[in-house]
């Protein structure tokens, strides 16, 4: 009993995929709303680098790290829509932020 | 042994991510999301994945949730207020959601059988020698074009905090 099934590793990534998507879904808070994305990617490279390891192939971990890239890309763009947002409106709240509706 | 650091790490990971999902105040749901972040640097570490739990540690846990972190206290952010939410979402979301993830682990139980098993040292191919040179021969023109992404995305960020926008 030394060896973890791999079916727990993707378990695993299931159930912090599903607490992100719910946290993206359920919060009003825009920041918890950008750290629920991050939280899902997270899970993603989980399940990539798990793949990687069941193939015995490198490609894995490469794709992890160019979604690694791409999120702190989209972090600091996305922060500073947010900066943005709460300069123009003084609110964080993704229910009062809805100039495109009207 | 491999079990016990699985599970150790796995339940950390999950509570803290529940944690990142039920806290009220952004910078709490932060502190949750770096424990988040270190609990998978080990797994990784657990899967063979050298270089990428080192980056995870760094690019993640360190800069990314410290940009976090900064704008949550430049914004003083405070703690979320309480409102109504409409009546389906009540209804429906948590039992979809449930769903959504039942769903999810019964393909992987079924793709997946009890057999094909992780044990740490069964794949070694995750050093950062192994990565860097799939990444300069295999995957050099992504590589590159990551090197764009990363330049637009830091005009776009200056552009963006520097202008005033209406």
């Amino acid at each position: 009993m030394s060896a973890v099934p791999i079916s727990w590793y993707l378990t695993l990534s299931a159930v912090i995929f599903a607490l992100g998507v719910a946290g993206f879904l359920f919060r009003h808070n825009i920041i918890t709303v950008f750290m629920s994305i991050e939280l899902m990617l997270n899970a993603v490279n989980l399940s990539f680098v798990t793949f990687s390891y069941q193939l015995k192939q490198v490609n894995g971990h490469l794709f992890t790290f160019f979604v690694m890239v791409v999120a702190a890309a989209e972090a600091a763009v996305g922060l500073a829509i947010i900066l943005t947002v709460f300069k123009n409106r003084s609110t964080l709240n993704i229910d009062d932020i809805d100039s495109m509706k009207n | 042994m491999d079990v016990i650091l699985f599970l150790i790490f796995a339940i950390i990971a999950v509570v803290s991510a529940i944690n990142v999902v039920v806290q009220t105040h952004p910078i709490s749901s932060a502190v949750s999301l770096i424990g988040v972040m270190g609990s998978l640097a080990v797994l990784y570490l657990l899967l063979g994945a050298e270089f990428i739990a080192a980056a995870q540690v760094i690019v993640y846990a360190g800069a990314v949730m410290v940009l976090f972190i900064f704008v949550i206290l430049l914004l003083n952010a405070g703690a979320e207020t309480k409102r109504g939410r409409s009546f389906m979402v009540q209804l429906l979301g948590v039992p979809l959601l449930i769903a959504l993830l039942g769903l999810l682990v019964f393909f992987v139980d079924r793709l997946f059988p009890r057999s094909v098993t992780v044990h740490f040292g069964g794949f070694s191919g995750g050093s950062a020698q192994a990565v860097g040179r799939a990444l300069f021969t295999t995957y050099l023109l992504p590589f590159e074009v990551t090197s764009i992404l990363i330049l637009i995305a830091i005009l776009g960020a200056i552009v963006l905090a520097r202008k005033e926008l209406d």
